[in-house]
């Protein structure tokens, strides 16, 4: 077990109380790739903040490798690389130098940090910025430069809070590369994400986290089968009549797995049955059919699944 | 071991930044000396009935630019404690954050706040060393400086420098990054002018309630500290009473930087 969270909770006091994190509980072993997934506010930055020694919890224990942060926080230092959300490169340094200087930060000797800086320059594809001052790098490029920093002291965890946000799809994919890499040289990594197609493409396991609390953990692909369907079919309805009773009589037919009320109209969960797709257009027609969206079940069919939300909501 | 070798690693990533920018540096510390030397005791002593316009032309046995020396030294200071800390964190604090990869640095937080008092105090000792040639040169009337003990000239650059780093490291983090402007207006300019810096503190006796106002102020005893240290013929504080104070300011303005440090860094 490399990280190590126990009856986590984070509460800021201030004119409105606020329940950040609210007992959390969860364990990632040695060399896993472990996912937050939740939507925005729910608490998967305060958490990374506190494993990352930067917030202090109100109640409960991290270890990392065993160290405690909050009574160690330099000795854990050492074992954690972190890439925060937003880009905090040094400005006044080029890109070369900035991983330069983190390894003198960890007590490399100029010779080994100059002969890792090279390492992780070439590892990134970034040999040819070296040169280059943080402004003058694109979004992905910048991120890139902060993984190969967050790793230059070989931690043994990484943490990376929101990887993608703000990265254009092309760099999104070239970042899982990246992170995929880290998991060959053994580092263990702990990413948070709202993106569900993230975590299921790149996690071994997955939290999903809403209100502080951790709802449900397991393997994406055990998450997609707890929900017991295939499919989901959403329907938009041109009224909102007699919806329940529309609801009622989907729930009746074999391979429905359950059907609720939405905003637009009614979203089915199905199993793959044969010709349910015909019976559900057949029976929904005289509710007023508007149009009908097919996906396959995501984590994020989960989350909808365990809070009747979205979680772009 | 693991928290010198970081703390040099910070003071090096210092240097090395202040080295590439060394042109400004060298306009910020010389500009203020350079021009209030020439305008008050160059261009004024040559000036017709420049001497009714020097303000302290009456102050016994001495002459402007021997009381300007010391003053202008503590201003030096003072400002690079500003500039070298305040105004970076300010930004650091604001808009970039760059300050959370340096936080992760394995060594306790409060480390890299007095990485960043000991850098500023560096650069404290160069800009005051800057007035010296320049207070030599360019007045018309010749500076009365005369060390009588290297020691305690030392110790009270040294002291000084810090504690103007630590104010600068106060300022920096109990002011909102989008006020730092203000900061000239509210503090820097008052703490400068009613600092002892052009006119020794003695010479405050007519004005008492001054006198005494203005003993909260560190940078009076940075400028009498000069003042006792390089030109001793002017009046001057107790030597004892200004080593007190000035322990005492960078003691509570450390504790206050520091805690200001923790609170912002720290959520």
């Amino acid at each position: 077990m490399i990280v190590e969270l126990e009856g986590l909770q984070k509460v800021y006091d201030g004119k409105q109380r606020v329940v950040a994190v609210d007992g959390i509980d969860l364990v990632v072993h040695e060399g896993e790739l472990y996912g937050l997934l939740g939507p925005n506010g729910a608490g998967k930055t305060t958490t990374i903040s506190i494993c990352t020694t930067r917030a202090l919890p109100t109640a409960g224990k991290v270890r990392i490798a065993g160290i405690d942060v909050v009574a160690a926080p330099s000795m854990a230092r050492r074992c954690i690389g972190v890439v925060p959300q937003y880009n905090t490169l040094d400005r006044s340094c080029t890109i070369y130098e900035n991983i330069y200087f983190h390894c003198l930060f960890f007590g490399f000797s100029r010779a080994d940090a100059k002969r890792r800086t090279d390492q992780l320059l070439a590892q990134f594809h970034l040999t040819e910025r070296a040169d280059a001052y943080p402004a003058q790098l694109s979004g992905g490029l910048a991120q890139r430069v902060q993984i190969a920093r967050a790793i230059a002291h070989h931690p043994k965890v990484l943490f990376l809070d929101e990887p993608s946000a703000g990265l254009d799809p092309q760099s999104r994919i070239a970042m899982w590369e990246a992170v995929r890499g880290l998991r060959e040289e053994g580092i263990t990594v702990v990413l948070t994400t709202h993106y569900m197609e993230e975590a299921d493409e790149l996690c071994d396991r997955v939290a999903i986290i809403d209100h502080g609390k951790i709802l449900v953990e397991d393997t994406p692909a055990a998450l997609k089968g707890s929900v017991g369907a295939q499919r989901v079919y959403e329907l938009d309805l041109r009224s909102r009549e007699n919806i329940p009773k529309l609801v009622q009589e989907l729930q009746q037919k074999s391979g429905v797995a359950s059907a609720e009320v939405t905003a637009k109209g009614v979203r089915i969960l199905a199993e793959g049955t044969e010709g349910l797709l015909s019976e559900v257009v057949h029976t929904a027609n005289p509710y007023g059919l508007r149009d009908l969206t097919i996906t396959e079940t995501s984590l994020e069919t989960v989350f909808i699944h365990l809070t009747g939300r979205d979680l772009r909501e | 071991m693991q928290y010198g070798r970081a703390f040099a690693g910070l003071f090096l990533r210092d240097l090395y930044v202040l080295r590439r920018e060394l042109f400004p540096f060298v306009i910020r510390v010389c500009m203020n000396p350079l021009l209030f030397l020439f305008v008050f005791t160059f261009i004024m002593p040559h000036m017709s009935g420049g001497a009714a316009m020097n303000p302290t032309a009456q102050m016994a046995g001495a002459n402007f630019s021997t009381v300007l020396l010391p003053g202008l030294m503590a201003v030096a200071i003072m400002f690079s404690g500003i500039a070298a800390v305040a105004l970076p964190l300010a930004q650091e604090f604001g808009i970039t954050r760059e300050i959370d990869d340096r936080v992760m640095c394995p060594l306790p937080v409060a480390a890299v706040a007095l990485e960043k008092v000991c850098f500023s105090a560096m650069q404290s000792v160069i800009a005051a060393a800057v007035v010296f040639p320049l207070a030599y040169y360019i007045p018309a009337t010749p500076v009365h400086a005369h060390v009588s003990s290297w020691p305690y000239l030392i110790v009270i650059l040294v002291l000084a420098s810090l504690t103007s780093g630590a104010l600068g490291l106060t300022i920096g983090t109990s002011v909102k990054p989008q006020q730092i402007g203000l900061i000239f207006g509210v503090v820097v300019m008052p703490i400068t002018f009613l600092g002892c810096v052009y006119y020794p503190w003695a010479a405050l006796y007519p004005i008492r309630w001054l006198q005494i106002g203005v003993l909260i102020n560190p940078i009076v005893y940075m400028s009498e500290g000069l003042r006792s240290a390089l030109t001793p013929t002017l009046p001057h504080m107790s030597p004892l009473l200004i080593l007190v104070m000035l322990v005492f300011f960078l003691v509570l303005l450390t504790w206050l930087g520091i805690k200001g440090f923790l609170r912002r860094v720290i959520g």
